[in-house]
Formats: structure tokens, sequence, C-alpha cells
């Protein structure tokens, strides 16, 4: 493993207090214990667009929000089959988080990728709201087996198996990493910014391709997601 | 004559295999990355991926949530007759995907672009992508299941004669810090790069590159095959490894396939084949023998011919 330090572990409650969020730092890993929901494009839409009844107490019964399709089954008995778990990319749910998080009370968000530290300012802080990156991508066995129990799946029949809202039991399930904290600084524009300041000296000798393309940026500091 | 059953049976297998056990060139790969990797979140994500391939092969669940979109590269020897014929096959082939997604279980991926309908079995319109390849002399059916992930990593560009070497250096890290940012492209990863060709086959170049030549494999062309070294080091040398942390694993090795392209242009694409670099691969024979690896082979001498006519080269030529 080179020279590298291992980073600081936490466990922390799906429903967390706000004195347990705030002492997160970005780059710490999180194993987490409590009820989860899956919850994405489909379940947002439902949800904030055709304003559904959400099926379940939030966020009393949970707090975490993860941006995930598991690949799971369920059974012709009703029971359900849950083997590997992974995170999907969350800045294209950009769109319907300020009002997703005001309305469930999320206080965890649990994704592929992170946000823009604009967006952690702008309504995660507000709602005292954390990011929690999925590592890899993805460690989707070794998450599979923090899941406990798979309690329901919500409206699996109107959005199918990927984007029902899955509703899981998780125990010490991990890890992850926080990538906003309770002041809404973004692990990966920490990281990019560090890369960088590097990228003149890689490219050197390269040259811009002839033919150009609209819509480009060549400031490889650049973050392109938002 | 294959036996169609037995076609399906060995399907159902790969499937399975894929999804659940990392192949061993990558693994060695990623080990080598890891052993040298200092960044301290990196390392981290480094490790519990080797721990996780390690839980998905105990437990038998997939390696990752994103089980990908599985797809088929099937190919024959020139006698190769297959009970029922190619659509027996095509059918076999969709049914053990449809079979697989409920088995093992995978992610039901695959939807309709425009009315999101989903089948939950990954088999739909083009859905699972079977492609074809033969070979001359013999009678077996190599089938080759890749469960390529994510959206990300993979672009497209028009280069010219003129942008020579260093353009396509270019293209390249461009490719890479974009789609490396934040980890999205699920490095560190294969790059595969298609060269010529026109756009589709550049495309189909670049991704078979990525998914069917194992860690380690040169290009039999001795400079491609130092391109693929530069370009390895090239990416390793970014300052980024896993997840768009600080670190220096981006690459685990670097494929260049190269196909005869249009006078004016240079066509490039890139393409990464992500942490669950997907592969499994079995031949079957008519005798009933089933030989599973997991170096697909797919380019052979005759993939990459030149020539109009085609002559089994002589074993000199082919140990020269």
């Amino acid at each position: 493993m080179g020279n590298a330090n291992r980073p600081r572990e936490v466990r922390l409650s799906t429903t967390p207090t706000p004195k347990d969020l705030a002492q997160l730092k970005l780059g710490d890993i999180v194993y987490l214990d409590g009820l989860m929901y899956t919850a994405r494009e489909g379940v947002y839409m439902r949800a904030l667009e055709e304003k559904a009844n959400i099926p379940m107490e939030l966020p009393s019964q949970s707090a975490a929000n993860f941006h995930c399709s598991p690949a799971a089954r369920i059974n012709p008995d009703g029971t359900f089959e849950m083997g590997a778990v992974t995170a999907t990319a969350s800045f294209r749910f950009a769109k319907w988080l300020p009002e997703w998080l005001a309305k469930s009370g999320a206080k965890l968000v649990i994704g592929k990728g992170g946000m823009s530290s604009k967006d952690y300012k702008k309504y995660f802080v507000p709602n005292g709201a954390i990011y929690l990156s999925t590592v890899g991508y993805g460690t989707g066995a070794l998450l599979g087996r923090g899941v406990e129990n798979v309690e329901a799946v919500h409206w699996n029949e109107e959005l199918g198996l990927a984007q029902a809202m899955w509703v899981i039991r998780c125990k010490k399930m991990g890890p992850f990493i926080v990538a906003s904290d309770s002041e809404g600084n973004c692990l990966f524009e920490r990281e990019n910014e560090r890369i960088s300041a590097n990228l003149h000296k890689v490219y050197e000798g390269t040259k811009p391709a002839t033919l150009k393309r609209f819509g480009e940026t060549d400031d490889k500091s650049e973050e392109l997601i938002g | 004559m294959i036996s169609i059953d037995l076609i399906q049976k060995t399907a159902e297998t790969l499937m399975d295999k894929a999804a659940i056990e990392i192949p061993e060139d990558y693994l060695d790969g990623l080990k080598s990355a890891a052993a040298v990797e200092d960044g301290d979140l990196s390392s981290f994500v480094l490790q519990a991926m080797l721990e996780n391939y390690e839980a998905a092969k105990e437990d038998r669940r997939a390696m990752c949530g994103d089980t990908g979109t599985p797809r088929w590269y099937v190919k024959m020897g020139n006698e190769t007759q297959i009970e029922g014929g190619p659509i027996a096959l095509e059918t076999a082939l969709r049914r053990a995907t449809a079979n697989a997604t409920n088995g093992v279980p995978l992610r039901p991926n695959r939807v309709h672009p425009l009315w999101r309908t989903d089948h939950d079995n990954n088999v739909g319109i083009g859905a699972p992508e079977i492609e074809y390849g033969y070979e001359p002399g013999g009678e077996w059916i190599d089938l080759i299941t890749v469960h390529k992930g994510g959206l990300f990593g993979t672009d497209y560009r028009m280069l010219f004669p003129s942008d020579g070497i260093q353009g396509i250096k270019r293209f390249f890290l461009d490719s890479l810090v974009a789609f490396g940012k934040r980890g999205l492209a699920c490095q560190p990863a294969i790059i595969g790069i298609g060269l010529g060709g026109c756009k589709d086959t550049c495309m189909v170049l670049g991704k078979r590159a990525a998914c069917l030549r194992t860690v380690g494999d040169r290009n039999s062309d001795p400079k491609i095959a130092k391109l693929e070294m530069e370009l390895k080091e090239l990416g390793n040398s970014i300052g980024m490894g896993a997840m768009g942390f600080v670190g220096k694993s981006m690459v685990i090795d670097t494929h260049i396939e190269v196909g005869y392209c249009h006078t004016g242009g240079m066509q490039m694409s890139v393409h990464a084949f992500c942490l669950s670099s997907r592969r499994a691969v079995a031949r079957v024979y008519a005798d009933g023998r089933v030989e599973y690896r997991t170096d697909p082979d797919w380019f052979t001498d005759y993939q990459r011919r030149e020539t109009v006519e085609w002559e089994m080269p002589t074993d000199h030529e082919r140990s020269a």
C-alpha cells in the first residue's frame, strides 16, 4: 500500500443527530446502521411531480436516501433476494434534491460522485444534510453484506425493479466516504484542485485537436458536473 | 453439430461467472497498482475493492450493484454447425441473459430509451448485443460475455493525420481527466483505444480493445505495443487515482486496436473498462467438451489480417 495512511472510521445511524453529523470530516470512512431507502429519478418524479404519497414515514423511519438500484429480485412468494448494491451518479438528480431534502428530511444522501459545493451550500447545509459517497466504484458485494434485511419494495409496479423504492435494514453497511461536511465543503473539489495543479506538466507537448467542437471547455481544472 | 442445450447451459454459467468473479489478469494488475499507490484515500479505495472481489466470490453475489449491460461476442471455427442454426443460437443467448438476470440476480439495467419500459430481464430491442467473429478451421464455438458497466469513460473524436501522436495523447488525457474526476469512469480501468475505421467501427474497435484483451497483452505491431505502454504511463502520471482522489492508479493497462480508415482522417475512440471488468469465456465443442477461460483471445492474426486472401501462417512465421 505505498506509504498511505488509513483514514478514520466512524459508525453512524441512518437517523443521525446534528451532533453526529457535525463531527464528520471530509474523507472519513462511515459504516451505517438502521433503515435506508433507495430513491432516484423515478421516486423523485413520482413523489414530487405526481405528488404521490410517500409510502413510509420520513424522516423518523429513515433519513438516509441511497441513490441506488440494487441487483435484486422479488421471489414468487413475495420475499426479496438482494445481491450486490452500488450507487449511481448523483449529480443528475440535482433538479429534484432541494425539494426532496425539504420534504423528506433526509440528512444523509448516499451516492456516487457527489454534488458541487454550490449544491451543498445552497440546500444541503440549510437542511442539515451531508453527502456520503460509496467507495470504488463500487464495492457492491461488501455493501450487499451490510444488508441485514429487505423490509419492503414500494412502487415496484409503477416504476420497475431498478427505480422502485427499496427499504433496507443495514448493519454496519459500508464503507462510505464523507464527501461533504456540515459547512458544505466538497471532498471531490478539494481533490480536483490538488490534481489540477499538476496537469499542465502532464499535458506538456500535446496539442489540441485540429477540428474544434462546440460546448467544450479547455480549462482542465473546471468541474464538469452540474 | 454443437448441442443448443449445452450452449444455453454454458451461457448461463458464463453470465454468473462474469458478474461474480473478477478475471485473474485484472486482479493481478490491480494488486500491482495497490502495491505502489500512496494516496491515502486512493489507497483505501483500492484495498476496499480487493476485499470486495473476495466477498463477491465467497458469497456468490455480483461484485458490483451495477451489473452492466450484458452482451455476447460469439466466435466460431469455419466448420462449426449449431443445432437449430443461428436463430436457435440467438434465442439461447437471450434466454441465458434473462435467466441469469433473475438467477444471480443481476440488476435489470436494460430499458427502452424513450418509454423506460423494463422487462426486468436485460432483454429488449437490440439487447443483449450479439456480435460475431470467425476463425479458419475447427468445429467449436467461443461464447464470450462482457458486462461492461457505467455511462462514463467513453468518447469519440475525429482527428486528422496532422493531429499526430501528440493529438492522440491530448484526447487520451482529456478523456481520462474529464471522466476520471469524481471517479465517474470507475478507474483504475483498462483503457481501450480504437484508431481508424469509420466512426462506428472505431467505436467497436476501441470497445473490443478494452473488453476483449487481457491485462499485459500487447498489440502484435511493435510500434503500437510501444504506444500502448507510453499511454499507460501517461495516464498514470496525471496524479489522479481511484474515485478521482489524489493518487497514481488511473490505468491498469491500455490496449489499442486499429482499422484502415479514410485517407484524410484518424478517428479515435476511448473506452474505460471499469473496476468491475466483467468478462467470461467458454469454448464449446461438438463432442460436448466445454473449456472455461477468461481470455477472449479475440484479436488473432486472422482478425487483424491486412491481405485480400488468407493463408494459415506457418509455425515459423507465427513465432517470429
